[in-house]
């Protein structure tokens, strides 16, 4: 689930504007960060969720705004730009954080897991799960059932068409990677108190994202949650079963995706 | 002897049918005209004759064997050639590196030999040949995307040609030029071999009826009518389906 | 003789001298320089090598790859394998290494050419982690996150020992030198120029006739097996090889040498190489903050030189003829 907060961000922004964001990893990874410390000065989860995202998303907005929106469609300056912040913000959160992994203490209202057929489900992992869903109906209602979904398709489908309507497509598209970063972020924040917040988490993740998007498809949200799903399966199937060739068991389903389809399950292009 | 030989091509997308069950012959040598108001699915045939993408159904034979299955650059060293609707040359490559990387697949290079590239003299003499003879020595060191839009649409069919086809597809070869650039793609279409068949996309009518030998309407993805330049124009229903348009 | 073929027999003529002369200058070095020098331009000669070979595929090919150094890795791995744990000699260990990685790239280059464009992007890196992952993971094998120390410097036989630094200059200034000649003249031959072909317009190269996937995949592996050639001499070099020779980072550092130095030159990113090799060794003397450094460098050449270097002297020149 977290994956897919992860990947649906990335799915979100490649497919609108093409760009394929490598400093995604760092939103995950800052928004982790950023939440331990709102959480440690207010003691509040939610606040540390929303705010984490929201300071996040602005970065996003200003990295667009700033650094990718002057090239439009040139993916490797997109590239260069997005593998720049990634590398710098790996390093200034090693700065301000040290090398040292940090933990996250679990919310209290989901402390505790729920009996369930017989074993126990943790309640905040149920509430993960719960969450994600809640986020991946609301996107696909954003798509499908706004105006602001159809302003956005429209300029996926024909950007010229849509400027010259009058759709102000430049400050959608920066909306949509602040969405994205915010998505990522909360994935952060709400991984923390499962995965911890540590140095590296950006890489790896980024990582998990693009596989996942290779397996379900750049730019569906269908795709992202069914990759999602299936490599956060995998990769725990794999990390208890087979250590020692961890990232081995999502390189098989990422192969034969490739070999069957590869433009993903459900791609587009 | 039949050159081309299409079969109850049919071509859908996602509920659009392009094309359905077009069905016709080129003889070899012939100068076939395919014409037809926009969306009646001409690009789309040219695409599937060349192996961009496949048919729904069908067959496409070419002389005498089925290339449907085929991909475009197997049915190319077969000798079959294309023009693009939209001009699609090696934008920052010279002209000069245009032609010669055109010569050079025809020579059948097209296995990964370490030769020399300067040393080829007689691949040079070839193209320095050609852009002689279309006037365009001048512009030889010059990057494609640095001539004119007329010039462009004289080298992406000089590209087709240069791998001397036997069938040859042109696909709007005088689309967006001035009155002034076309008498310039109208020679290098005159200077086409005899023997080369040629099948040819056209909205501009003088240069279709003037080429023609024979023409193919389409409509809505369906063959509407095909006869001789006289039988078309007196064609009712084709003048019909004109009308308003263009 | 057409003018055509005249300027460009000039110019290959040139490209020989200029050849001929920078080996004669590196030749002298070890002469002039200190060891800790000489170890720079050790690493130089070794990265420019592997940068030139990413080239092959971004500046000529157009594929731009996220993960180019999984083959740097496993050549390393691949010789230090062979030396430590079966004491083969360089000269069975080196062209064995080289196999290994051919093979290596021709697996992944099955898989990752089904895509182009930013899926490619996303699964060279995808797979470079694997190969990470598995350096990484299987202790027994590669010695995980210790790596393979005590390398031995090659034994050329005869009581040649490559063991002292100077000799060793020479000998990966010989294999660099072999290897730049044999990328020179795969750039400038048919197969090269239809590289550059593709790189423009892969539908057009089809209609013309080129079996345009044969093409990438050659290019794929030959990128692939120059790029294990440095990584076996990085290896040899430090006598000691470890995951991040195969790393992210690793494949971020040589994608920026390449863009740095200009894309589609091949000298280009051989200078990109030395300027990143010398500043990085500047800059860590002073800070550790070296990932931000090249951070910012990245943006910085995107935002003002995204040309490189070559492009920026050849931009340069251009507009002053122009006044």
């Amino acid at each position: 689930m977290l994956l897919f907060l992860l990947a649906s961000g990335l799915s979100l922004i490649f497919g609108v504007m093409k760009i394929l964001n490598l400093t995604h990893g760092s939103f995950y990874l800052l928004g982790g960060y950023l939440g331990l410390v709102v959480l440690q000065k207010t003691g509040s989860f939610i606040l540390a969720a929303l705010g984490a995202s929201l300071a996040i998303a602005l970065i996003g907005v200003i990295i667009e705004r700033f650094f990718l929106r002057r090239f439009h469609l040139q993916q490797l300056p997109q590239v260069l730009v997005t593998f720049g912040f990634l590398f710098i913000f790996s390093d200034i959160a090693t700065v301000f954080w040290g090398a040292n992994p940090q933990t996250m203490p679990r919310p209290e209202f989901f402390a505790g897991s729920l009996q369930f057929a017989g074993l126990y489900y943790p309640t905040y992992r149920l509430f993960i799960i719960g969450f994600g869903l809640c986020v991946a109906t609301f996107l696909w209602w954003l798509q499908d059932g706004t105006r602001v979904g159809a302003m956005l398709r429209a300029s996926v489908d024909n950007e010229e068409i849509a400027r010259a309507l009058g759709i102000n497509v430049s400050l959608l598209f920066t909306l949509v990677f602040g969405l994205g970063a915010f998505l990522a972020a909360l994935g952060g924040v709400m991984g923390g108190p499962i995965l911890g917040v540590y140095p590296g988490a950006d890489f790896e993740v980024l990582l998990l994202g693009f596989v996942v998007v290779i397996i379900g498809g750049l730019g569906s949200l269908k795709g992202a949650l069914v990759g999602g799903l299936a490599v956060g399966l995998l990769d725990n199937f794999g990390k208890v079963f087979f250590p020692e060739l961890a990232l081995f068991t999502i390189f098989a389903p990422m192969a034969l995706v490739l070999a069957i389809r590869p433009a993903g399950l459900f791609g587009r292009e | 002897m039949i050159a081309l030989s299409v079969s109850d091509i049919s071509r859908n997308f996602e509920g659009v049918q392009a094309l359905a069950h077009v069905s016709f012959e080129v003889a070899s040598g012939e100068r076939r005209l395919i014409i037809g108001p926009n969306g009646a699915g001409k690009t789309t045939l040219f695409n599937i004759l060349a192996g961009s993408y496949a048919a729904s159904s069908g067959r496409v034979v070419l002389f005498g064997r089925d290339i449907t299955r085929l991909p475009a650059y197997v049915r190319a060293r077969l000798g079959l050639s294309r023009t693009f609707q939209i001009t699609n040359l090696f934008y920052r490559l010279t002209v000069l590196e245009n032609i010669l990387l055109a010569l050079q697949a025809g020579k059948g290079a097209t296995s990964p030999v370490l030769r020399l590239l300067q040393r080829d003299r007689a691949l040079l003499a070839r193209a320095d040949a050609l852009l002689e003879q279309w006037e365009l020595s001048d512009f030889a060191k010059h990057a494609a995307q640095d001539i004119s839009y007329g010039q462009q649409r004289q080298l992406d069919i000089l590209l087709a040609m240069a791998v001397a086809p036997k069938v040859l597809l042109l696909d709007e070869p005088t689309a967006g030029l001035s009155a002034v650039e076309v008498p310039r793609v109208k020679a290098v279409l005159r200077s086409l071999p005899r023997e080369t068949t040629v099948l040819m996309i056209e909205h501009d009518m003088d240069v279709a009826f003037e080429f023609a030998d024979r023409i193919t309407v389409l409509h809505q993805g369906r063959l509407l009518a095909e006869g001789n330049v006289e039988a078309i124009r007196n064609n009712a229903q084709v003048t019909e389906i004109y009308l308003g348009s263009d | 003789m057409s003018a055509a073929s005249a300027s460009s027999s000039v110019k290959s003529r040139g490209i020989a001298v200029l050849f001929l002369l920078t080996m004669l200058v590196l030749a002298v070095l070890p002469y002039l320089l200190s060891n800790y020098y000489l170890g720079l331009v050790i690493e130089i000669l070794i990265f420019a090598v592997f940068a030139m070979s990413l080239d092959l595929l971004i500046g000529y090919t157009g594929m731009a790859s996220l993960g180019h150094a999984a083959y740097f890795g496993v050549g390393a791995y691949a010789v230090g394998l062979l030396a430590i744990k079966l004491h083969w000699s360089v000269w069975s260990a080196l062209p064995a290494a080289l196999i290994v990685v051919a093979l290596v790239a021709a697996l992944f280059g099955l898989l990752a050419l089904r895509t182009r464009g930013s899926y490619f992007l996303m699964i060279t890196l995808a797979l470079s982690q694997v190969a990470w992952g598995i350096a990484f993971g299987w202790r027994s094998l590669t010695g995980g996150d210790d790596g393979l120390p005590n390398l031995p410097r090659p034994e050329l036989g005869a009581g040649w020992s490559l063991a002292g630094d100077r000799p060793f200059y020479f000998f990966v200034l010989l294999l660099v030198g072999v290897g730049v000649l044999l990328l020179m003249q795969v750039a400038t031959s048919p197969f090269g120029f239809a590289l550059r072909g593709i790189r423009e317009s892969e539908t057009r190269m089809q209609a013309l006739g080129y079996d345009v996937w044969r093409y990438k995949f050659a290019a794929f592996i030959i990128a692939a097996v120059f790029a294990g050639l440095a990584g076996t001499l990085y290896a040899y070099y430090n006598r000691f090889v470890s995951p991040d020779y195969l790393g992210v980072f690793r494949s971020a550092e040589v994608l920026l040498m390449v863009i740095l130095g200009g894309a589609g030159t091949l000298v280009g990113p051989a200078i990109g190489a030395a300027v990143i090799v010398l500043l990085e060794n500047v800059i860590s003397a002073y800070t550790e903050r070296w990932l931000i450094v090249v951070g910012t460098i990245y943006i910085m050449v995107a935002l003002f030189a995204p040309n490189g270097i070559i492009g920026f002297v050849r931009d340069f020149r251009a507009r002053r003829v122009k006044s």
